[in-house]
């Protein structure tokens, strides 16, 4: 598969798989506002999504549409970082997968939108908009459950230490972005790891949480090699279009 | 539509549909049209049709494949049949579209419209006030509401929760 097509589908399927999984917190949020602010940012995610599907989808040579790009690929297919595709288990875990992923997001949606591909800077443009949003609300999170009671803080701690190993994928180049990055298609995600760590050692340091240092990290998912838990996401994301192939609303 | 269209003709029909758009509500908030909330771009003759472009106004809003399908359906009512339905991202929607009377009918139907313009503040902005008691005592309870586009409010006079159209 072309290179930029494989970075594309990187781009869009980070918000498809974070999209889903939080999706699942849809009627099982802590509090009713919660609840519709979780579900609130699984759309705009997918949404995010589907602009850039139906951008793939609209390429020359591409015979394929933006319900086949998200329903019907096989798991090793999809290019996700491993980080979005961890289950929710509680509220404060969800919170720390969402602020790292959106600390990372708005690091290279900044750089997005002024890519040289003008559809795809308008998306990041778009976009963009949205995720500051996401991460205010997520560090605003960090901050209250961090900083907040004993158990809270601990639940949160031990999100960050749990995930942490998740974050090293992100500032790693795959093999499609070394390729492109020679035309600067792909952005320099290498580039992007101290403001991302300033961001996030800024949010921690307020919310009275501890960075782990060293940590082993887990790569593979923006290969297409990923941990267990994205197969189950599929099952679900895919069940309609794989018992009822075209199915349409 | 007959290219040999008149200048003036172009400009009754657009004037036509536009008012026709008007009468399309959002589905998501009934009570303000597509043209109030500022999503209808532009509308004007392309290839022997009418071509309309809209702005979505939250990449995810459920109502995005809708809208689209709603206008065709109001202008088919209406005996135009040649029309084509684009939706626009760039530039990206801002509630700095949103018409004075749209905003005028948020706040009739409950909504706190949004105070201040997105483009001056990266900040979502707080309600002037209540839009059932006109406080101007309220708190935030959460930046998300029933849609993506509201936060949620609490008014500490009447006690009474409300939504508030976020800047953006």
């Amino acid at each position: 598969m072309d290179a930029k097509i494989k970075y594309l589908l990187h781009l869009a399927d980070n918000p498809l798989i974070l999209g889903q999984r939080i999706g699942e917190w849809c009627g099982h949020g802590p509090v009713l506002e919660q609840d519709i602010a979780l579900t609130n940012i699984s759309l705009d995610l997918i949404g995010q999504a589907r602009l850039l599907y139906q951008y793939i989808a609209s390429l020359p040579g591409q015979r394929t549409d933006e319900d086949s790009l998200a329903m019907l690929r096989y798991e090793h297919e999809y290019l996700n970082l491993l980080l979005v595709e961890q289950p929710n288990k509680n509220f404060g875990h969800t919170i720390t997968r969402q602020f790292l992923y959106d600390a990372f997001n708005l690091c290279q949606y900044e750089k997005l939108t002024h890519h040289h591909d003008q559809h795809l800077a308008s998306i990041a443009v778009k976009s963009l908009k949205e995720i500051k949003y996401h991460y205010r609300y997520s560090s605003e999170w960090m901050l209250r459950l961090g900083d907040g009671t004993p158990e809270s803080h601990a639940k949160m701690q031990d999100a960050v230490d749990e995930l942490w190993r998740c974050t090293g994928e992100m500032f790693k180049m795959a093999s499609y972005e070394q390729e492109l990055s020679q035309d600067g298609y792909a952005i320099d995600v290498s580039a992007l790891q101290a403001e991302w760590m300033q961001r996030v050692s800024g949010i921690a340091d307020q919310a009275g949480l501890k960075l782990p240092q060293g940590e082993v990290m887990l790569y593979g998912g923006k290969e297409g090699k990923h941990t267990e838990h994205l197969g189950y996401i599929l099952t679900e994301l895919q069940y309609m279009q794989r018992t009822y192939p075209q199915m349409n609303w | 539509m007959d290219n040999s269209m008149s200048t003036q003709d172009t400009h009754i029909i657009r004037k036509q549909i536009a008012g026709l758009l008007h009468e399309v509500a959002d589905p998501e908030i009934p009570v303000v049209s597509i043209v109030d909330l500022g999503m209808v771009i532009d509308i004007r003759p392309e290839n022997g049709h009418w071509r309309i472009d809209l702005a979505p106004t939250y990449s995810g809003c459920p109502a995005i494949d809708v809208i689209p399908f709603l206008v065709k359906a109001r202008l088919e009512e209406a005996g135009m049949r040649d029309t084509h339905i684009e939706m626009e991202i760039s530039p990206p929607w801002s509630t700095d579209w949103i018409s004075e009377e749209g905003n005028e009918k948020l706040h009739t139907y409950g909504i706190a419209p949004p105070n201040g313009k997105a483009s001056d503040q990266e900040y979502e902005g707080k309600p002037r006030s209540c839009p059932q008691c006109g406080s101007t005592h309220t708190e935030l309870i959460s930046r998300y509401g029933a849609t993506p586009c509201k936060a949620s409010y609490k008014c500490l006079s009447c006690l009474e929760p409300f939504e508030y159209f976020k800047c953006f």
